[in-house]
C-alpha cells in the first residue's frame, strides 16, 4: 500500500512489519514518533510486542540485549546522546552476538545543544561492531529495517544492525512509501529463531568470563560475522529486489560513476541533492558522479578500491570530524583507496554540522574543487565548507 | 531432631571462585534451594559475576545471562518482556547483584524496572563495598568502616557517611514485597523467598554478606558475624508485604560492640565514635518498631 508518511513513521512501519517482539525504548528528540507510533501499534493489538517504557537509553539496549538473548526479535530507537549514552551495551550486543536492529535517527551531539542532523552520534559508534545503514530516503529506511533483520540473523553474521536516518530531513519530512503487504515479509523474512537461545533446563552463562586465552577466539568469530555481513547484505538485497521490485545499491550505491573523473562519497539524505547536482554538472560537460556509502560497517572496501582504481579525484564529504585528524569516512576511504594501484586525489570537506543545510551550491563548488585539486593540489586535504570566517569561496 | 524446612535439593554446586568464608555463596545457595531450577538470574559486574567461574562452566545448576555493571533492572525487564512474548509464565526471573551495582550504579535501572512493577526478583547481596575490585568504598559501606578509598591515615578518614537505607528507597517504590535475609538464618532466608516466589510484580530480597577479606574477618566467622549483625539490630530481619513491616527476628540486642569487635574494619573507632554508632542503630531500630506498630 503506498502511503505517505515520515522517516520515523517508515521506521515505526518496518519494526512492525518485521515483527519486533519486544521493544524497549527511552524518548527522545527526534526520534519520539517512532516509539509513539510503535506504542501505539502494540495498544491497538496490531503489533504482537511486548514494549518496554524505560528510563534511560542505555536500560533501552540492556534490555533489548536480555530479551533477544532469549530469543525474541527485538527493535529499539535512538538519537545522538541516546545513541552515545548506549555505547558500552552497543559493544555488549555485537560481544553477545544479538542481532538486535535499531533505528538511529542522526542528531549533533552537545554542547552547544542541537537538535539537527550531524552523523557525530553513529561514527563515533564505529567501532562497536554494529552494521550501520545510512539511508538516503525513507523508503530505504522502512526496507532496510525488514532486510536488516534478515541479513543480521543468519548464522553467519549474528551481529546487530542501526539504521540511519538523518534528524528531521528524513525523520519529519513525509514521503510516498510503499508499505510491502504482511504476508509478503512474513515469506521474506521468517520468525526469529536463534540456535542458542538462555532457557531454563540449560544451565548455561551467556556472558561469562574468559581467559586470555580464549578471548580473542570470540573477536575473531565477530570479524568473520561482519566480514560475511558484506556478501549477506548484497544476497538479502538481491531476493529484496526479487519480491519487492525495488533496490538501494548494496554496500556503496554508484550513481553516474562509469566514465567520471571525479567521484563524491557521501552518506545519508544529502546524496539525493548531490545526485541533482551530478546531473546538473554532467549537463555542463563534467565528469562527475556519486558514490553513496550505505553502509559504513562493514566498510564498503572493495568497492571503494573498484572507484578508485578509475577516477582521478574523490571527494569524501563527512558530516562530522574526528578532533585531531580527519572525517572518519575520508580517513576510510582514502586507506581503502590507497591499498590499489591506482592511487587517486582523495580530499576531506567537511560539511553540514549540526543541522546546517549542504546546498546544490555547496555541492557545486566541491565537486568544482576536487576536479582543480586533482590537477593542481592543494596544501589542505581536509576542508570546512561553510564556516563563518573561512576564505570567500567556502562561504 | 526437628526436620530441617531448607529444601535439600541443590542448585549452587562447588566450584565457586568466592573467597574462604564468602556469605555470597550461601546467599546464592540458599536464594536458588528456595527458587528451584525454573529460574533464571542475571548477574552485573560484581563478585558473582566471576564467582560462577570461566566460560563454559557454570557452578550454577541454573542460566545466567550477564548484563553490564548499571544494567540488572534493564536485563531482568527485558528477560521478563520476552518470556512473556513468548507465554512462558512459570520461569522466576531473578536479578543478582551486589550493593554498589544496586544503591549506586545500578540504582537507575533498578529504580525503572521497580516503577514498571517488573515480575522479577531483585537481590542485593550486600558486602557493603566495592569487593571484587578490592575494597573500595559503596553508597553502602555503612559510617565508620575502613575501605581502600576511606582508609583512615593519621587524618582518621574512615567513611564518614551513612548507609544509603535501600529498604525505605525500594518502600517508596510501593513494591508488593521486600524483605532482609541473612545467611545465618537460613530457615527464615528460605522462608521469604519462598514468599517471594509466590508473589506477582517486582520483589526485592536485601541480603547481608559477610565478606572476609572486605570485613576484615576470620572466615570461620562469616555466620558469627551474620549472626551478630541481627543480634546487634545492625541488620534486622524483617519484610515489607505492601509496604507493611513485619520483624521476622528481633534479635537479642547486644551491644554493637559485639559486631564490631570481630572486624577488622572497624578497628580504629574510638569509644565516643562507637557510642554515637550505637545510638544510631538504637534510633534505627526504634523508627522501625515504630513503623512495624503503625503498621507502614
Amino acid at each position: 500500500m503506498r502511503m505517505v508518511m515520515t522517516g520515523n513513521y517508515a521506521s515505526a512501519y518496518g519494526a512492525k512489519l518485521a515483527r519486533a517482539e519486544v521493544i524497549a525504548a527511552y524518548p527522545i528528540t527526534p526520534q519520539t514518533s517512532i516509539v509513539e507510533k510503535l506504542a501505539e501499534f502494540v495498544s491497538t493489538g496490531e503489533l504482537k510486542a511486548k514494549f518496554i517504557p524505560v528510563e534511560s537509553e542505555h536500560s533501552a539496549m540492556a534490555a533489548c540485549i536480555a530479551a533477544q538473548t532469549a530469543g525474541a526479535r527485538t527493535y529499539t530507537a535512538t538519537s545522538s546522546h541516546g545513541l552515545t549514552l548506549m555505547h558500552e551495551v552497543l559493544i555488549w550486543a555485537s560481544g553477545a552476538r544479538l542481532p538486535i536492529v535499531m533505528t538511529n535517527v542522526s542528531r549533533a551531539m552537545a554542547p552547544p545543544w542541537s537538535v539537527w542532523v550531524d552523523h557525530m552520534d553513529s561514527v563515533a559508534q564505529r567501532d562497536t561492531g554494529w552494521l550501520q545503514f545510512y539511508c538516503q530516503s525513507n523508503q530505504e529506511v522502512l526496507d532496510t529495517i525488514i532486510m536488516a533483520y534478515k541479513i543480521c540473523e543468519s548464522g553467519g553474521v549474528m551481529l546487530p544492525a542501526m539504521i540511519i536516518e538523518d534528524a528531521f530531513i528524513l525523520s519529519h519530512t513525509s514521503e510516498p512509501v510503499d508499505v510491502p503487504e504482511q504476508e509478503v515479509v512474513d515469506s521474506f523474512l521468517p520468525a526469529y529463531s536463534p540456535e542458542l537461545k538462555i532457557e531454563v533446563g540449560k544451565a548455561m552463562g551467556f556472558g561469562s568470563l574468559v581467559k586470555p586465552d580464549q578471548y580473542m577466539e570470540f573477536r575473531y568469530k565477530a570479524m568473520l560475522g561482519m566480514k560475511e555481513a558484506h556478501d549477506r547484505i548484497l544476497r538479502v538485497e538481491q531476493e529484496f529486489k526479487h519480491i519487492f521490485a525495488r533496490e538501494h545499491g548494496g554496500l556503496l550505491e554508484r550513481y553516474r560513476c562509469e566514465d567520471a573523473e571525479a567521484v563524491l562519497v557521501a552518506a545519508g539524505s544529502v546524496a539525493a541533492t548531490a545526485k541533482d547536482v551530478v546531473d546538473a554538472l554532467r549537463d555542463k560537460g563534467m565528469k562527475v558522479g556519486l558514490a553513496r556509502m550505505r553502509t559504513f560497517r562493514p566498510f564498503p572496501q572493495e568497492e571503494i578500491r573498484a572507484i578508485a582504481s578509475k577516477v582521478d579525484g574523490m571527494a569524501v564529504l563527512d558530516r562530522s570530524y574526528t578532533f585531531g585528524a580527519a572525517g572518519a569516512m575520508f580517513t576510510e576511504v582514502k586507506a581503502s583507496a590507497y591499498s590499489g594501484q591506482k592511487r587517486p586525489i582523495v580530499k576531506n570537506y567537511i560539511a553540514g554540522l549540526g543541522g546546517r543545510d549542504i546546498t546544490p551550491k555547496i555541492l557545486e563548488r566541491i565537486f568544482e574543487d576536487i576536479l582543480v585539486f586533482t590537477k593542481r593540489g592543494e596544501e589542505s586535504d581536509v576542508e570546512w565548507v561553510d564556516v563563518a570566517g573561512l576564505p570567500r569561496k567556502w562561504r | 531432631m526437628a526436620k530441617t524446612t531448607i529444601p535439600e535439593e541443590e542448585f549452587a554446586f562447588p566450584g565457586s571462585t568466592g573467597c574462604p568464608g564468602c556469605g555470597a555463596n550461601l546467599v546464592m545457595r540458599y536464594l536458588l534451594k528456595g527458587l528451584g531450577e525454573r529460574t533464571i538470574v542475571s548477574i552485573p559486574a560484581c563478585c558473582w559475576a566471576v564467582m560462577p567461574g570461566y566460560w563454559p562452566s557454570n557452578c550454577l545448576k541454573v542460566p545466567i545471562l550477564y548484563t553490564a555493571f548499571e544494567a540488572t533492572g534493564a536485563a531482568i525487564s527485558g528477560l521478563r518482556a520476552a518470556l512473556d512474548v513468548k507465554g512462558i509464565e512459570d520461569v522466576t526471573v531473578v536479578g543478582f547483584a551486589g550493593d554498589g551495582g544496586t544503591v549506586d550504579i545500578g540504582l537507575q535501572a533498578m529504580s525503572g524496572a521497580a516503577e514498571r512493577r517488573t515480575d522479577a526478583i531483585y537481590v542485593m547481596y550486600d558486602n557493603e563495598a566495592y569487593m571484587n575490585t578490592g575494597i573500595q568504598r559503596s553508597g553502602s559501606t555503612p559510617w565508620g568502616a575502613w575501605t581502600t578509598t576511606t582508609p583512615v591515615g593519621n587524618t582518621h578518614d574512615y567513611k564518614h557517611e551513612s548507609k544509603k537505607d535501600i529498604m525505605t528507597i525500594m518502600q517508596a517504590h510501593r513494591i508488593p514485597y521486600a524483605a532482609t535475609v541473612s545467611p545465618a538464618f537460613p530457615e527464615d532466608f528460605i522462608k521469604k523467598v519462598e514468599k517471594a516466589k509466590k508473589i506477582k510484580g517486582f520483589r526485592f530480597l536485601h541480603a547481608l554478606s559477610p565478606c572476609p577479606p572486605g570485613w576484615r574477618t576470620n572466615p570461620k566467622l562469616t555466620i558469627e558475624v551474620a549472626r551478630l549483625a541481627v543480634d546487634t539490630r545492625i541488620f534486622p530481619l524483617y519484610e515489607m508485604e505492601q509496604g507493611r513491616v513485619h520483624i521476622t527476628r528481633k534479635g537479642k540486642g547486644l551491644p554493637i560492640i559485639d559486631y564490631l569487635k570481630v572486624q577488622g574494619r572497624f578497628q580504629h573507632l574510638t569509644e565516643p565514635e562507637i557510642s554515637s554508632m550505637q545510638k544510631a542503630v538504637d534510633d534505627s531500630w526504634i523508627m522501625l518498631l515504630l513503623k512495624e506498630s503503625s503498621g507502614t
